[in-house]
């Protein structure tokens, strides 16, 4: 479903991203793992057209996507989550999530429909999949961190995408709140049969939801494959290992 | 949950919605039947304050919902009278003519000038609309030709039936009534909802699928149009034009109204222009130092109201009602 080759990107001479590959075949939960400042979030970036990268090449549903702006690639499938929380503060929780249904149907340019009578039951859909439905008419300020964060997804799933990209979602969440997201990527991907593409930080969370695992080291992809082979990589070890001596 | 549950779990109509709908209704109640009690001239100064309005308005779709930092709006306000002006003074073409075309061209004037302006953001932005604002300003002011230069053009010539004080009011009451409902839905429409989650974050407008920059150079547009109508208002109650209209000392006191009444409440920028303008000709019977009333005003605002006088009672409201436990 998504392609990477051979990308790289560089940032006033650092090379963030120095020779990326990444395949996510549909239907399945792939994760990219690394060393802090691996340029996991750069990839992301990139790939959701955020970043401009230098050379290589981005596919997704065999067209060519490198360099597209954002929106663009929204509206060919393709929804993110963001690692820090990247909602719409002024709106209410229905609100956040209504702007992004309203924009996938390419209704964002109606001027006369009141839009409280518009993708009403579709929005409630997503907030009901993220267990928001009593939270809905609250500002998303007022929200607690945890909640902000699993509105941070259901803002991304208003995209309807065929392919999710989750950067970090537990990253700062408690442990209850950590297995509520693993609940939630389950039962997205199995459910809805959603590809996800998965950064994470929490390695026991990346062995039980991802079926394929890609490790980026220094911008460099040095090994993609099933997690027990992952596991049982030497380079693998070696990067790891590495930063922690 | 069935999609019946989900239905149930619509959002009711909120009181304060009535309670906006009963204060403007009065509201517009008693405007009806003021110029049956006001002096003339108070009659003139309402109209002046129904223009005034309209044009804070049609800035604050830009700068409160937008959140573009705009700083030259009375361009379009100017370029909107200065059209009525002179097709009514250099062309034999029917006033109708000259009403049409006005706003038209104040939003291609938008179009132009934003274009360029929606590739910048915050601080950037508003200096470029400053600086193409004032561009349109020298050149009013240098084409002598076509726009008297800085004699302005005077005597405009309006049909008969707008020529009695009590009909231009009725008449700019109207517009400002007809322009405010549309202005209101399209704040309550997707457009609107979109604008405001582009103010809030264009990272992530961007990535759910929102075109950030066209979608802003589009409220722009509109905002420019709704300007030019008002400077059509404006040619209706002062008969006369002059490129001060477009200096950019003009667009700060517009700017300053919109801040005054309060950037988040739709109603806030009437507010401020019906304020500022029934202020400035208070304090023009007792000295000619309005600006620097203004200055001080401005920094009272700023340090005590940031949120503006009807965004500050909109806040008490919500607060008191919620420490009741109500919704």
């Amino acid at each position: 479903m998504l392609q990477v080759k051979q990308l790289k990107k560089a940032f006033d001479g650092f090379q963030a991203i120095a020779d990326a590959n990444l395949s996510v075949p549909k239907g399945e939960v792939v994760a990219v793992i690394g060393p802090n400042g691996a340029g996991k979030s750069t990839l992301f970036n990139l790939i959701t057209g955020h970043l401009q990268a230098d050379s290589g090449h981005i596919q997704f549903q065999s067209q060519e996507i490198t360099n597209l702006p954002p929106y663009k690639i929204c509206h060919k499938g393709m929804a993110r989550s963001f690692q820090l929380i990247n909602i719409f503060s002024s709106l209410t929780v229905f609100e956040n999530v209504q702007t992004s249904v309203l924009a996938q149907q390419r209704l964002d340019r109606n001027f006369f429909t009141p839009s409280r009578r518009l993708l009403i039951d579709e929005t409630l859909e997503v907030l009901e999949i993220f267990g928001l439905l009593e939270l809905k008419d609250r500002p998303c300020k007022s929200l607690s961190y945890g909640d902000q964060k699993v509105l941070e997804i259901a803002i991304a799933l208003g995209s309807k995408p065929k392919l999710l990209l989750l950067d970090e979602p537990t990253a700062g969440m408690s442990s209850e709140e950590t297995r509520k997201i693993v609940t939630l990527i389950k039962k997205l991907s199995q459910e809805k049969g959603l590809t996800i593409l998965i950064t994470e930080h929490d390695m026991e969370l990346v062995f039980d939801v991802a079926q394929k695992i890609m490790v980026l080291h220094q911008g460099t992809t040095i090994a993609q494959g099933l997690p027990e082979d992952i596991r049982n990589d030497k380079s693998v070890q070696n990067a790891y290992l590495g930063e922690a001596g | 949950m069935s999609a019946n549950n989900l239905k149930s779990m619509k959002s009711p109509k909120k009181l304060s919605t009535y309670l906006g709908w009963a204060f403007a209704v009065a509201g517009v109640l008693i405007l009806l039947v003021a110029p049956t009690i006001l002096t003339q001239y108070y009659v003139y100064l309402l109209a002046t304050v129904f223009t005034t309005a309209l044009l804070a308005s049609s800035l604050n779709l830009v700068l409160g919902n937008g959140g573009l930092l705009h700083l030259h709006h009375g361009v379009f306000f100017g370029v909107g009278a200065y059209t009525v002006a002179i097709v009514m003074t250099k062309t034999s073409w029917p006033f109708a003519v000259a009403i049409l075309l006005a706003p038209m061209v104040a939003s291609l004037i938008a179009l132009v000038i934003g274009w360029f302006c929606v590739r910048l953001r915050g601080l950037y932005f508003g200096m470029l609309t400053l600086a193409l604002g004032q561009l349109v300003w020298a050149i009013v002011y240098r084409w002598n030709a076509l726009t008297n230069g800085d004699n302005g053009i005077h005597a405009i010539p309006v049909p008969e039936s707008l020529s009695s004080i009590n009909s231009v009011y009725y008449t700019t009451l109207l517009v400002l009534i007809i322009s405010l409902i549309i202005l209101y839905m399209i704040t309550k429409s997707p457009f609107g909802i979109t604008l405001l989650a582009t103010r809030d974050n264009p990272v992530r407008s961007e990535s759910i699928g929102i075109n950030v920059k066209s979608h802003r150079l589009i409220a722009f547009v509109i905002a420019g149009f709704f300007a030019g109508i008002a400077g059509v208002l404006f040619v209706l109650v002062e008969r006369s034009v002059a490129p001060s209209l477009l200096f950019w000392n003009k667009s700060a006191e517009i700017l300053i109204m919109c801040l005054m009444g309060g950037l988040t409440v739709f109603m806030g920028p009437t507010l401020g222009a019906g304020i500022l303008v029934l202020l400035s000709m208070i304090v023009g019977l007792y000295t000619e130092y309005w600006l620097l009333v203004l200055g001080l005003l401005l920094l009272i605002l700023v340090l005590f109201l940031p949120q503006g006088i009807l965004g500050y009672l909109m806040e008490s409201y919500d607060k008191r009602r919620s420490m009741r436990g109500e919704n």
